[in-house]
């Protein structure tokens, strides 16, 4: 039961988080280079054009979101499985969200590693 | 990619897995949180445990949302794949917690996995900065459209 607890709580995980980093990517896309930005305009600017962003909101509940999902996790399950499996679950999700929502390439290099990558998953579950 | 680039993402990698470690010792500490007494959620947050490391979770989120501000989402993620490694490390030799050779095996994988992503040519084919991707894309579209 407890198993089964962990395992809903790392679906939970994933999906908040392929969510929240989409919208996020999107956000930073919109806001431009931080670093050229914080030289050239001052460090309020950044923050004013981060934290107006709507995607950067919607980005953080989904975010919040992931967070208790992982404090749950974290109490029912080992941080070796909870953390590595929840991460590459959502690095998956991500490529095929960002090939979908923010129109980024994935070849079939990425492809094999996310085969790999669920291998991987699939060992750490056993 | 310059030197304070690869800075922020070193921080990506390491902040999120001294986070993640922290978070689960305070959490082990409070103790399984059941579905029906929620409000213990807000407690555990009172572990000093979980909240340094909520502290290096806001540090490692201030370094991902840098680097996401110059790099593609899949350029930036396979950063926090060595993380995974440190993790493994952590939970055994600080947590103590039971780390099996399969779980070692499917960490390999999984960094192995990462790590042919953020190797491979895709990521020539993802400029990291906006106007050459705005270049990129104007080239592309010259050409003709381009695939997909």
């Amino acid at each position: 039961m407890k198993h089964l607890y962990t395992w809903g709580a790392i679906c939970a995980i994933v999906f908040a988080s392929v969510v929240g980093d989409v919208l996020l990517a999107r956000a930073m896309k919109q806001v431009g280079d931080v670093g050229a930005l914080w030289r050239s305009r001052g460090v309020w600017t950044v923050a004013g054009r981060i934290l107006g962003n709507p995607n950067f909101a919607s980005g953080i509940v989904a975010m919040a979101a992931a967070f208790f999902s992982l404090l749950f996790a974290l109490s029912w399950g080992d941080v070796s499985l909870v953390a590595p499996a929840a991460a590459s679950l959502t690095f998956v999700g991500n490529a095929f969200a960002a090939r979908i929502f923010l129109h980024e390439k994935v070849d079939r290099r990425r492809w094999i590693a996310a085969g790999l990558v669920a291998a991987g998953v699939a060992l750490l579950a056993g | 990619m310059t030197f304070r680039k690869y800075l922020v993402l070193a921080g990506v990698t390491v902040f999120a897995a001294a986070g993640d470690s922290l978070l689960s010792h305070g959490m082990k500490q409070t103790g399984a949180i059941s579905l029906h007494h929620l409000q213990s959620v807000i407690l555990a947050v009172l572990n000093p445990w979980v909240a340094v490391g909520i502290l290096l979770l806001l540090a490692f989120f201030a370094s991902y949302m840098t680097a996401l501000s110059w790099a593609d989402l899949t350029y930036v993620l396979p950063a926090t794949s060595l993380g995974y490694v440190l993790l493994a490390l952590v939970a055994k030799f600080a947590l103590h917690e039971q780390v099996s050779p399969l779980r070692w095996l499917g960490i390999a994988l999984i960094s192995g996995g990462v790590g042919f992503v953020a190797g491979g040519p895709a990521l020539t084919s993802h400029p990291l900065h906006p106007h050459v991707e705005a270049a990129d894309a104007v080239a592309s579209a010259a050409a003709g459209g381009g695939e997909s």
